[in-house]
């Protein structure tokens, strides 16, 4: 992460991402595949590293060996790119709110207290638990436990969707998007952009102020 | 180059304001009132400057109505225009707290010979 002025001095906090351009791989159809999507990859990959059945699904798309694959259904009224184009990052707009996908870094195994924000119990006056969860059935009511109760384990490591992220900068030189805020994951991490579900943000009523003419003036006429 | 630099020093000022911790700056910045936009002083004495490239930041205090004022300016804001040295302090000390603690007595800070500081030239007061 790193900062960015705008034109009026104001400071955001930015993520960078590496978008190279994306090779489109394979237009899924309905009737092909009883669905609407488009395969995408990015960053190139070793040929010996890729599996045969694999490469033969590059090969058919006449395009390098790739690490990172994934699936965009396209939007309402959007036109699917054909197999071998590629998309850049000057699918987005500035202003634009995007969600951000990506693994988050794995905290191992951990307690309630970070897993969960439980409170925990005092750490003086002769207690002698200090970070453990406390009762988890209560008694006779309910006598059992709620399903979804916070319980120590695996932390972290797990897909995380952020939404409606502005788009900062786009920058096709350096095939950089510079989202406001953090993503999931470590530093080098993958991470899917996509437009945000949640819809765009709305453009800034105008309001337009209607100078009321002096009643008074006006009769004088 | 990694991006994360190039984008970072591509907001760096060309002319990185010259001045140091104890000198009494005039902090010029803009500011924008309605549509208007006019400069505003913050004069003060500089008790602070941590941070590098774009986190580069310093802290000007001065005393306003008998009541003590901190600002912390970023110092590739473009907000800033300039930074005019008043006046150069001696201090023994990266970091001047200890002045938040003073009543009236800013005036410890003394001002040194003109053009002896690492090079920089002083007006000499009329």
């Amino acid at each position: 992460m790193t900062r960015v002025y705008d034109a009026n001095g104001v400071i955001t906090p930015v993520t960078v991402i590496l978008a190279e351009p994306n090779a489109v791989l394979q237009v899924k159809t309905k009737e092909n595949d009883g669905y609407e999507a488009v395969q995408v990859g990015v960053f190139d990959q070793k040929e010996h590293r890729v599996t045969k059945p694999l490469l033969g699904h590059f090969k058919k798309a006449a395009v390098t060996p790739k690490k990172f694959i994934r699936e965009f259904i396209p939007g309402k009224g959007e036109t699917a790119p054909k197999v071998g184009e590629s998309v850049n990052v000057t699918n987005f707009k500035v202003g634009q709110y995007v969600d951000v996908i990506g693994v988050s870094k794995g905290k191992g195994f951990a307690g309630v207290m970070k897993k969960h924000n439980f409170s925990g119990q005092g750490a003086a006056h002769g207690s002698k638990t200090h970070r453990r969860n406390g009762a988890i059935g209560e008694r006779s009511t309910p006598g059992r436990i709620y399903k979804n109760h916070g319980m120590p384990g695996h932390m972290g490591d797990e897909r995380i969707t952020v939404q409606n992220l502005r788009i900062i900068q786009v920058r096709e030189s350096d095939n950089a998007l510079l989202v406001s805020g953090a993503v999931p994951g470590a530093k080098g991490g993958y991470v899917v952009v996509r437009t945000a579900i949640k819809g765009q943000p709305k453009p800034p009523v105008v309001q337009t102020v209607v100078k009321a003419k002096n009643p008074g003036k006006a009769g004088k006429k | 180059m990694n991006l994360i630099e190039k984008i970072e020093g591509e907001q760096l000022k060309k002319e990185q304001p010259q001045f140091n911790v104890g000198d009494t700056v005039k902090v010029h910045t803009r500011v924008k009132e309605g549509e208007k936009e006019r400069t505003q002083i913050f004069t003060g004495v500089v008790i602070a400057h941590k941070g590098r490239g774009v986190n580069e930041t310093f802290t000007v205090r001065r005393i306003s109505f008998g009541e003590g004022v901190e600002r912390v300016f970023p110092v590739n804001s473009p907000r800033i225009e300039k930074v005019e040295v008043d006046r150069m302090g001696v201090v023994r000390r990266a970091k001047l707290f200890y002045l938040r603690g003073r009543k009236g007595k800013e005036a410890l800070l003394v001002k040194e010979k003109p053009g002896t500081r690492r090079g920089v030239v002083v007006k000499p007061k009329a």
